[in-house]
């Protein structure tokens, strides 16, 4: 953990520990996640890495049965207390799905929702903002023309560029991406991956991914998460090339997962 | 030879009781049933095209013998049927506004009443709710939806209408009977029984029909849809108005005019509520009509040919007034499918 000192961190996680119902989802985990850095979750499927990635914005909380213990500490704030507001939490850690989910609206409306939710703007400001989120996400040249149309209307890989500018056009301060690519195209992927290196440096950036190479290529850091445990963590190229942990190298050579 | 058909099942044992090494049988036997099923599947194609087409034919037979029927009351009333509040069978001079606004009117009562109410409800069963108390809400609107119309006329007359007269109506006429514009509607005698008790009694009957249908399409959002919302820091709220309602707007839209067709038909419960006044008045707390209870007080006394001619004519009416909620809703549908953006 030692890598991740000389940066600050974001988010850090204290004795986390979370449960659906009876079963013991995540065990004890600890972990710093760096400030502006891309940390990425990897491990076989059922592991833990998406149940991790959202506990950081509380996301289970919508569902009963589903609880956390320990402390997430976001910017030294502990967002596991009662008193916690999740709406306004949410708003500062965005979230990208496994799917692309566009909203039953126009393009531009699908960006406009999230602001209008905690921002009031003028219709120029608005434009502008929906502008510059659209082409943070590499999709502006693309629908420029076509902003009233349905956001189901675009093909998968722009609906999932324009479920990223809908994320990043609230201004969150982390953004976690729950296997943004895993239902993309290569050249989706691509550009995608490209997004996530430019976005990194305004923001936190959490991604779950089964695509090794994918954790390689994006990520600063690397978690290895297995069983619920997080088995190894550090600096990305370490990792990859030289693991601490057996279990890692196993994972990682493909002799195992 | 008839019913050859219904031994297929046999020959399917057959063939696969014979496939290993007999294949000269089973070739045989599979050419025998390719015909025997492209024979069934032309008998299973024209019949269902059959039921479909009854179902054309009914709509077609039923609206010409109501045209048929109230040719009569056409005839001697012309388009004055529809704006003459007069209805006396002796003078045999008939029309149809008050009916027809008894109609309107305690339909939008019950929608005004009953859609915010199931809305509520479904949003509750499927947002909020606990899960122990969602199956057993789930069954009692299910069990309110099943109850028959006469059991809710009898309750609103002997129980409810004498409670609404003595605890609400009043405060009804005390409090809203002096205001400027709404003022008229609440108007008059507290006599319990009336358009607005009729209203009242129809939102009850809605509201299990509207509820369940909106709770089932509020169900089929994906939860993947709604946590994208509330990860940008939606209210529940916010959720559902912006994205689970324009999601399920056409099964919105269905299950309200579900309701309203309800409403508009509903006969027995009404009957019973509505005091069958031919008269109009302003005030919701008179008594007065609809179409359809009209026709069910009237036509065992209808004995001229023109006083039975005028409740067809009525039941017409009622007819076209559907159709043309129907049309409305479509169009509402498109409308609101504009708002969403273009599709491609």
């Amino acid at each position: 953990m030692s890598q991740s000192m000389d940066h600050n961190a974001k988010i850090s996680l204290r004795n986390l520990n979370f449960y659906y119902g009876k079963s013991h989802a995540l065990k004890n985990i600890n972990l710093d996640i760096p400030d502006r850095q891309v940390t990425a979750f990897i491990g076989p499927s059922g592991c833990g890495k998406s149940t991790l990635l959202r506990t950081m914005n509380r996301m289970y909380d919508l569902y009963p049965g589903q609880r956390a213990e320990g402390e997430i500490l976001l910017d030294g704030q502990n967002i596991l207390e009662k008193g916690a507001d999740l709406n306004k939490l949410r708003a500062r850690v965005g979230m990208v799905f496994q799917k692309p989910t566009p909203f039953p609206m126009s393009i531009y409306d699908n960006i406009a929702f999230g602001i209008k939710l905690y921002e009031s703007m003028g219709r120029s400001d608005m434009d502008e903002r929906v502008e510059w989120a659209l082409k943070k996400a590499a999709l502006w040249n693309e629908v420029k023309d076509i902003l009233n149309r349905s956001g189901n209307s675009l093909s998968g890989g722009q609906q999932q560029r324009l479920c990223i500018a809908r994320g990043i056009a609230v201004k969150p301060e982390v953004l976690l991406l729950d296997e943004p690519a895993s239902a993309l195209d290569p050249i989706s992927t691509a550009r995608i991956e490209e997004l996530i290196h430019e976005l990194k440096t305004d923001y936190t950036i959490a991604i779950v991914t089964h695509n090794m190479q994918q954790a390689a290529r994006v990520s600063d850091f690397t978690a290895y998460m297995y069983l619920g445990e997080m088995i190894e963590f550090g600096k990305t190229d370490l990792v990859f090339t030289n693991p601490k942990q057996k279990a890692t190298e196993d994972y990682i050579t493909g002799k195992f997962g | 030879m008839k019913y050859d058909f219904l031994k297929v099942p046999t020959s399917l044992g057959n063939h696969d009781n014979n496939r290993p090494g007999t294949n000269h049988m089973s070739n045989s036997l599979s050419t025998h049933r390719t015909r025997r099923f492209r024979w069934q599947d032309r008998i299973f194609r024209g019949a269902t095209r059959v039921f479909a087409f009854i179902v054309l034919a009914l709509l077609v037979g039923i609206l010409a013998s109501l045209i048929i029927g109230s040719m009569p009351a056409i005839h001697k009333f012309g388009f004055g049927f529809l704006i003459d509040d007069s209805w006396n069978p002796v003078t045999e001079k008939f029309g149809a506004l008050v009916p027809i606004y008894g109609t309107l009117v305690t339909s939008i009562i019950a929608l005004l009443i009953g859609v915010p109410l199931s809305f509520g409800i479904a949003v509750f069963l499927t947002e909020l709710s606990p899960k122990w108390l969602k199956r057993p809400l789930g069954i009692a609107i299910e069990l309110l939806a099943g109850i028959p119309s006469i059991i809710y006329g009898m309750w609103g007359l002997f129980v409810f209408a004498p409670l609404f007269a003595e605890h609400v109506q009043p405060w009804l006429i005390d409090k809203l009977g002096p205001l400027p514009v709404l003022g008229p509607l609440f108007q008059g005698a507290p006599m319990g029984i009336g358009m607005l008790t009729a209203g009242l009694i129809l939102a009850l009957m809605v509201v299990p029909f509207i509820a369940s249908v909106m709770r089932d399409v509020f169900e089929i959002v994906p939860p993947l849809l709604k946590e994208s919302a509330y990860g940008l820091g939606a209210t529940t709220w916010e959720v559902v108005w912006n994205i689970v309602l324009p999601y399920t707007k056409i099964g919105v839209v269905g299950s309200i005019m579900l309701g309203l067709g309800r409403a508009l038909g509903e006969t027995m419960a009404i009957t019973f509520v509505i005091g069958n006044a031919h008269q109009l008045s302003t005030s919701l707390m008179m008594p007065g009509n609809t179409i359809s209870s009209a026709l069910a007080n009237e036509f065992t006394e209808a004995d001229g040919k023109l006083y039975t001619s005028a409740l067809i004519e009525l039941g017409l009416i009622l007819f076209f007034i559907t159709f043309v909620v129907l049309a409305l809703s479509k169009l509402l549908l498109l409308q609101l499918g504009k708002h969403e953006g273009k599709k491609s």
